[in-house]
């Protein structure tokens, strides 16, 4: 055991450094450090730099563009991204159906999706949920009918993240309605969402932002050869992914950056004539929070450098359940660490575009929303409930 | 000791129900934040005939009369309804203060109107800089022949937008958060030097930042003693404070059913998600929290009326303090039982929990009301 970093890690941090300081542009980073509004074009300008750079999907295998960075690495690369002030990158390309096409598709889907997502160029979105079926995914009822050399597709998908500007969606659909047990009459589609037969609507959540939506599919032909792996198989590949989804899941870059903003607001805010962080009462809560950071932070890195325990395919499950506690937590405590200025609603203003006047300090015109927005955390992507089930199955199995 | 309602609260809180439940709706609301109004005109002009915007307010000055009791009971419907009215900011709080602290020729230049409804009033303690404390004033203001001039800014000042007088506390004397040289001035928003930057609260109701330059006042509109209003500015926030809590109580029962309700109709694993056992016991301990804030807020609005400050700032603190970390609870586990639909603006949970937010932070939040509480031990 040793819990410095190695040489070679400092050199690739200050490598990593060197890279965010000349290639992030100052209009993204300020954006994202004054907590505005992100569209489309601010994400994927990001992802395209970094897949110039051939740095967007560090973790695939080496033959798809991956860059053989030690878990080690992976983290200090997500940690200098965010304190630098990068945009988060999109994982439904890059960790979640990138390496399901790696490990599952055909050679003319790799050959087809892997270059643009490695680039950074296709935005994708993820067509789960459904109205009905939220924790209980398995019951999911979007239906896919064979037709020919065609899947027609009927259904409605929810909480689609960020449909509303990608160009293909990764799609569970059920092809087999008498199956057996439900989990085993799902595939995996891919869909271009230019093709007839697709609606996205938008849905505003309330702290007023829109990033989720609904996506209406009505008889939607989607060519049979973008099944990915065998029709009804869909499930395993679904967890499989879910499995690579929850790793990123902690966030552990972005609860560091977070953390850092929280100390920043602190020492600047007073409270009977001192700075904040001064104050016990305070400096307490944001001293257990520390500790839980660490502790989150760690336990990502023993995961990611196979230093499992008993869990085993339940250890992200913990990370997930864990990071999410701390993404609420930070929001929560940069919100009370405002004070009275986290009364005025001022989400209009953390648009970019506006022009307005404000009152109070500009960080603390997020704060609210922030707080609001970071409750989906332990919803999205298994919610804590699921993911507890998850964690005491393993353990009882 | 009795915890029941009486006829008349019992009255006051189903004709108010039953007005709120029939004009307060989400289609309402909007349309009244969508069209820049701080209440509903028709609204209003009912709770003036319900004679609900004279409830503390004395007979002597065309009010009913009535205790921090019923104004509690009053406020728990504005918040199970989410109604928009400035009643906590014109009533309980510009209505408290004139009734603490007017002098004859206040009282009737002002209560009559809040009682009825024609004129409203805000309350400004609170600045940029203050944080939470309310003897934390850097408003300061200069003898100018027979009165005075104020500078200053006052922050998060609620109803002001909408409001004809405003009670804004100054320096007269003191520097920094010496509780000693506060005194509470009336201002009138069309007096030269006064600007409001209006803004709306997160659950919809409007406030403002109100910056103070040279503004001209009376010796005459001076509210309560000169130099010496720390107390009393503390008895007026305490009042509001009370029915802040009540009005959070409100909405977390509201919240409860809406969110008890939702774990009989969800289906998921081929059964009402309330069959999980994880669930239920979330649901539960919702309920305990529920009904121990109950009783506190049920206290501080027996208190609230005290002059007897140290009982009355422990009973109010008790409240805020559990409501803060307990109703931030509820709402937290509310919205994750929903799961999605609970974060979207169209279902009405997130209005609940933003005025349950609201009321968290307006008047000291959770930590200013566990050291005042604290202080009161010592």
């Amino acid at each position: 055991m040793d819990i410095n970093y190695t040489p070679e890690d400092e050199a690739f941090r200050t490598e990593v450094k060197a890279f965010m300081e000349a290639k992030l542009p100052k209009g993204l980073s300020d954006k994202v450090k004054a907590g505005q509004k992100l569209d489309g074009e601010d994400f994927m300008l990001w992802q395209q730099i970094l897949g110039q750079k051939g740095w967007l999907v560090p973790r695939w295998p080496e033959e798809h563009g991956g860059c053989g960075w030690t878990p080690v690495q992976v983290n200090i690369f997500d940690e200098e991204a965010y304190l630098a002030g990068a945009p988060r990158v999109l994982p439904f390309g890059v960790n979640m159906v990138g390496p399901v096409i790696i490990e599952f598709g055909s050679e003319d889907q790799k050959a087809r999706h892997l270059p643009g997502i490695a680039r950074g160029e296709v935005p994708w979105c993820q067509g789960f949920s459904e109205p009905g079926s939220g924790s209980d995914l398995a019951s999911l009822k979007t239906a896919a009918v064979r037709d020919g050399d065609d899947y027609i597709v009927n259904g409605q998908k929810i909480w689609t993240s960020y449909a509303h500007f990608s160009d293909w969606m990764f799609c569970l659909v059920r092809t087999d309605p008498n199956a057996a047990k439900k989990q085993q009459g799902i595939s995996f589609l891919l869909i271009d969402m230019k093709i007839p037969g697709i609606t996205v609507r938008p849905i505003i959540t309330f702290d007023g932002m829109h990033s989720v939506n609904e996506v209406f599919l009505e008889n939607v032909r989607v060519p049979a050869e973008n099944l990915v792996g065998e029709e009804n198989k869909g499930w395993d590949y679904a967890k499989f992914l879910l499995g690579h989804e929850r790793t990123g899941i902690a966030g552990v870059g972005g609860c560091k950056a977070e953390f850092e903003k929280l100390l920043e607001i602190a020492r600047i805010e007073k409270k009977n004539g001192k700075p904040l962080i001064e104050d016990p009462l305070f400096a307490v809560k944001i001293a257990r929070l520390e500790i839980d950071l660490r502790a989150l932070e760690l336990t990502n890195m023993r995961m990611l450098s196979g230093s499992g325990t008993g869990l085993n395919g339940a250890f992200p499950s913990v990370l997930k359940v864990k990071g999410t506690e701390v993404q609420q937590r930070i929001a929560e405590l940069q919100m009370d660490a405002v004070g009275v200025h986290a009364l005025p609603w001022q989400q209009a203003a953390m648009d970019p575009a506006w022009n307005g006047d404000t009152v109070g300090p500009d960080y603390a015109i997020p704060r609210m929303p922030a707080y609001i927005d970071r409750r989906k955390a332990t919803i999205y992507g298994g919610s804590t409930e699921i993911q507890k089930n998850i964690i005491s199955k393993t353990l009882l199995s | 000791m009795n915890f029941n309602y009486s006829e008349e609260q019992s009255l006051i809180s189903d004709s108010l129900g039953k007005l709120l439940s029939d004009g307060c709706s989400q289609a309402t609301r909007r349309s009244l934040i969508a069209g820049d109004q701080d209440h509903d005109p028709e609204i209003w002009s009912a709770l003036g005939e319900l004679g609900m915007l004279g409830l503390p307010i004395a007979e002597a000055y065309a009010g009913v009369g009535g205790t921090a009791v019923d104004t509690m009971v009053a406020a728990i419907e504005f918040g199970r309804h989410l109604s928009l009215e400035p009643f906590t900011a014109s009533v309980v709080l510009g209505g408290g203060a004139l009734q603490l602290a007017g002098t004859e020729d206040q009282k009737n230049a002002f209560l009559p109107g809040i009682a009825d409804g024609s004129k409203r009033a805000a309350v400004g303690f609170l600045e940029p800089e203050s944080r939470f404390d309310l003897s934390s004033v850097a408003t300061r203001a200069e003898p100018d022949g027979d009165g005075y001039r104020l500078s200053g800014r006052k922050a998060a000042v609620i109803g002001a937008p909408s409001a004809d007088i405003f009670i804004v506390s100054a320096r007269t004397s003191g520097t920094a958060s010496d509780p000693d040289g506060l005194t509470l001035f009336l201002v009138r928003p069309d007096a030269s030097g006064v600007e409001i930057k209006p803004y709306r609260f997160a659950d919809g109701r409007t406030g403002a930042d109100i910056v103070l330059e040279n503004v001209p006042v009376a010796a005459s509109d001076i509210l309560g003693p000169k130099d010496k209003a720390a107390d009393l500015i503390e008895h007026i926030a305490d009042l509001g404070t009370a029915a802040l809590c009540a009005e959070a109580l409100g909405a977390l029962e509201k919240i409860i059913a809406m969110t008890t309700e939702y774990l009989k109709v969800r289906t998921q694993f081929g059964r009402p998600i309330g069959e999980f056992q994880a669930l239920q016991h979330q649901l539960a301990e919702m309920m305990i929290d529920f009904e121990h804030a109950k009783s506190l807020v049920f206290e501080a609005a027996m208190t609230a009326d005290s002059p007897d400050a140290p009982i009355r700032k422990k009973a109010v603190s008790a409240a805020k303090v559990y409501l803060g970390e307990r109703g931030r609870v509820i709402c937290q586990n509310a919205i994750q039982m929903h799961g999605g639909i609970g974060m979207t603006d169209e279902y009405e949970l997130g209005d609940y929990v933003k005025r349950v937010m609201v009321a968290e932070k307006a008047f000291g939040d959770t930590d200013q009301h566990l050291e005042r509480y604290a202080r009161q031990m010592a």
